[in-house]
């Protein structure tokens, strides 16, 4: 069969400064460099390269670049070259189109699009240098009142919640999807940061039980992993229902990606697919959803909030004013631009709506049902700086997921391979040679630096707004105005237009 | 220990239960409460009556006798202990099983044993007495099912879609009547040796009172897939 596919990319190898080490050959895990011994030359395979950057980081002579290939196609603003070459690659396989990481299509980004207020002259700014600046987040349900008791003390009811020291956690990334020690690295940031990692769904690795009071557990249809020693060891317990990469459908990680630990850690055979359904075979309502709920809540002891995670869809209002109502203490909304391990493409670049969009329509209609205080949102789906944070605050979150750019912190190149299962980097892959070049002491401190970084932002700016707590940012719309944006959207994000 | 659970809330009855410094527990008069022992590990717990929805959930090794029916998602992730039903129980009973035993005298709604995993000496077991219902061992990945089919000589006794996305584990089922639309992973074929099968149908007829020689003596079949990898040619990989 005549391969109709021309590579995207194209390693450049630049003879002078070349010293034929073959440390290229040697981490390429997807054999894009071959070094033929008979004749003393490297040659390069394009057609493998992912633009992963791995040995052109590594090129110690600084010889190689990858530069995307100016062969082309005619060009159509219609039938563009990824539409082509899609087509290809279904006629040569008759397959669904598997891709990773969030999708690369030019839909708005609607942080983009909002920009933040400052103070001059009157209430003026704060100087987090000099000034007290609380960031200290607490997630969960919140007493509907307080009661005096006749000695003056308060008599309420404490609902478990979680309690962050910065805004900002880590989403769920299963161990499977990712390596051991891209586990280890986050469950280790987050123990330093005072937050939280979150396991995915394929359970928790023996040696990292240890990190549990940093660690959300999540329960998917799958149940892989999940027993009572699990569902204790989390901080807080995150039914999965949804994901924004991939709304309405399940994951299947792949059997080439179960190992021994692997296996062990989901309690599958080795080997096998493991299957998460779409949907969680038991829940058709809210009130199945309330069963779920409930039957966690009761193993362990109403002691841990319990996170219901789902995609941002069209509908995503009404949802989530039922889970409010369902008995969970968190709701979790990862939007449509959000990054996933492996996802059909057509659903990755179709389906779903954006986080901004999202959030700001299920703050709106929990507060205008006043039960917003019965639980605590969080958002996800590409929160991709501090200046995304605060605005997502400002919408109303009380905190974020990020993944991205937690991988980027540890060496991801974003060359959206995942599903492939050859992460170079070893993040995304099960391979022993290639999960050990990640070392988790370097990864956790990288991790700690990035969050540690936009904590100071995120102070920074609120200084500027003159605002000293993340509490009085919470739902703080005044401090948002849209840049070019439609009335339509103004109204659903519930902002002015910048100059009103 | 002995509780009246007569008009008791479901979490008031677990306190009870689980702060019970016996590990013998009866509960009388139960009626739809649910969650009856979720978690829960250490305790030999007779139930008198109707438990509700999600009994045994997450249980991690208790032993409870049902002298009822019981409702839908029995020992939902349950990961060690036995569950004896002396009546029917209802839809996925066993999802997504780790481990332990589960004997329903009567039938089973649908979706039972549904995700059931498997690890090294963890086989989690279901005998049912009667008949099962729709996508019986629905993407099993491990563990055992047996289906008996006791007063359904006549007829089917597994329902439409049995063993849909099955990719590990058995599914034993006596009857002639092998469902016509099984899906392509899904081999059958006739049970020559009854080995495995033997312990679990003694064991079924020990609590029940059938007659386990007679039992034992009639035509099986066995569900097993044929791939550990479904979906396996369902992709192609998009480098981008």
């Amino acid at each position: 069969m005549i391969d109709y596919i021309q590579p995207d990319y194209e390693v450049v190898r630049n003879k002078e400064l070349c010293i034929k080490c073959k440390v290229c050959v040697r981490q390429c895990a997807n054999n894009v460099h071959v070094y033929d011994e008979s004749r003393d030359v490297l040659y390069v395979d394009n057609s493998k390269c992912v633009n992963c950057h791995r040995c052109v980081t590594l090129c110690p002579a600084k010889a190689l670049k990858i530069v995307k290939t100016d062969h082309c196609f005619k060009p159509s603003a219609n039938y563009t070259e990824d539409i082509i070459k899609d087509i290809y690659r279904q006629a040569d396989t008759g397959g669904v189109l598997l891709s990773s990481m969030g999708t690369p299509k030019s839909y708005p980004v609607y942080w983009d699009k909002i920009l933040l207020n400052a103070s001059q002259v009157t209430n003026p700014s704060i100087d987090p240098l000099r000034e007290p600046m609380e960031i200290r987040t607490f997630l969960g349900r919140k007493p509907e009142e307080i009661r005096y008791l006749p000695d003056g003390s308060i008599e309420t009811e404490k609902y478990p919640n979680l309690e962050l020291k910065v805004p900002i956690m880590f989403s769920a990334m299963s161990y499977g999807s990712i390596s051991k020690n891209a586990h280890i690295a986050l469950a280790r940031a987050a123990e330093q940061l005072g937050t939280f990692y979150n396991t995915g769904e394929g359970g928790l690795h023996e040696d990292l039980y240890k990190y549990g009071p940093n660690t959300i557990v999540q329960v998917a249809s799958g149940r892989f992993g999940v027993h009572p020693a699990y569902l204790d060891a989390g901080a807080a317990i995150e039914i999965k229902i949804g994901q924004g990469a991939k709304p309405g459908i399940g994951g299947h990680l792949p059997g080439s990606k179960i190992g021994e630990e692997v296996s062990r850690t989901r309690m599958i055979p080795m080997g096998t697919d493991a299957i998460s359904p779409a949907p969680h075979h038991d829940i058709y309502s809210i009130e199945d959803l309330r069963q779920l709920v409930y039957s966690l809540k009761e193993a362990t002891d109403y002691k841990k909030p319990v996170i219901v995670k789902i995609a941002a869809v069209h509908n995503v209002a009404a949802i989530a004013s039922g889970i409010a109502r369902s008995g969970a203490d968190i709701i979790a909304i990862d939007g449509f631009r959000g990054g996933t391990g492996a996802a059909p493409t057509r659903i990755r670049d179709n389906v779903g709506i954006p986080i901004e969009l999202a959030l700001a329509a299920v703050d709106t209609r929990l507060r205008e049902e006043g039960i917003r205080n019965n639980v605590g949102l969080v958002v996800a789906g590409s929160v991709r700086t501090s200046a995304d944070v605060v605005k997502a605050i400002a919408l109303g979150a009380d905190a974020v997921y990020i993944a991205t750019p937690a991988l980027l912190a540890i060496g991801c190149h974003l060359c959206r391979s995942c599903h492939a299962g050859r992460c170079n980097w070893g993040i995304a892959t099960q391979v022993p040679e290639l999960v050990q070049r990640l070392n988790p002491d370097v990864a956790y401190k990288r991790l700690v630096n990035l969050v540690s970084a936009w904590s100071h932002e995120i102070m920074e700016i609120m200084g500027g707004m003159g605002i000293n707590s993340i509490e009085a940012l919470r739902g703080n719309r005044l401090m948002l105005r849209g840049i070019g944006l439609t009335q339509k959207e103004l109204d659903i994000l519930g902002i002015r237009h910048a100059g009103e | 220990m002995k509780i009246d659970a007569k008009g008791m809330h479901f979490a008031e009855l677990d306190r009870l239960i689980k702060s019970s410094p016996d590990s013998e527990v009866t509960i009388d008069n139960v009626l739809g409460q649910r969650y009856i022992a979720a978690g829960a590990s250490g305790k030999n717990i007779t139930i008198n009556g109707v438990p509700g929805n999600a009994l045994g959930a997450y249980m991690d090794g208790c032993r409870i006798e049902v002298r009822g029916n019981a409702q839908d998602a029995v020992g939902d992730t349950m990961n060690d202990g036995t569950l004896v039903i002396y009546g029917n129980c209802g839809d996925t009973t066993g999802y997504g099983m780790r481990g332990g035993r589960i004997f329903v005298k009567g039938y089973a709604g649908w979706r039972v044993g549904i995700h059931m995993k498997e690890y090294g000496s963890a086989v989690p077991e279901i005998v049912v007495g009667g008949s099962a219902g729709a996508y019986l061992g629905e993407y099993q990945a491990g563990g055992r099912i047996v289906v008996l089919g006791i007063g359904c000589e006549d007829r089917p006794c597994v329902g439409d879609f049995t063993s849909t996305g099955m990719h590990g584990g058995r599914i034993y089922v006596r009857s002639r009547y092998v469902p016509a639309d099984l899906p392509k992973q899904t081999e059958v074929s006739a049970v020559t040796d009854k080995s495995e099968l033997e312990p679990l149908v003694r064991e079924f007829c020990g609590y029940f009172g059938y007659d386990a020689d007679k039992l034992l003596a009639d035509d099986y079949y066995v569900l097993t897939p044929s791939t550990a990898y479904i979906y396996k040619r369902m992709y192609t990989n998009r480098p981008f």
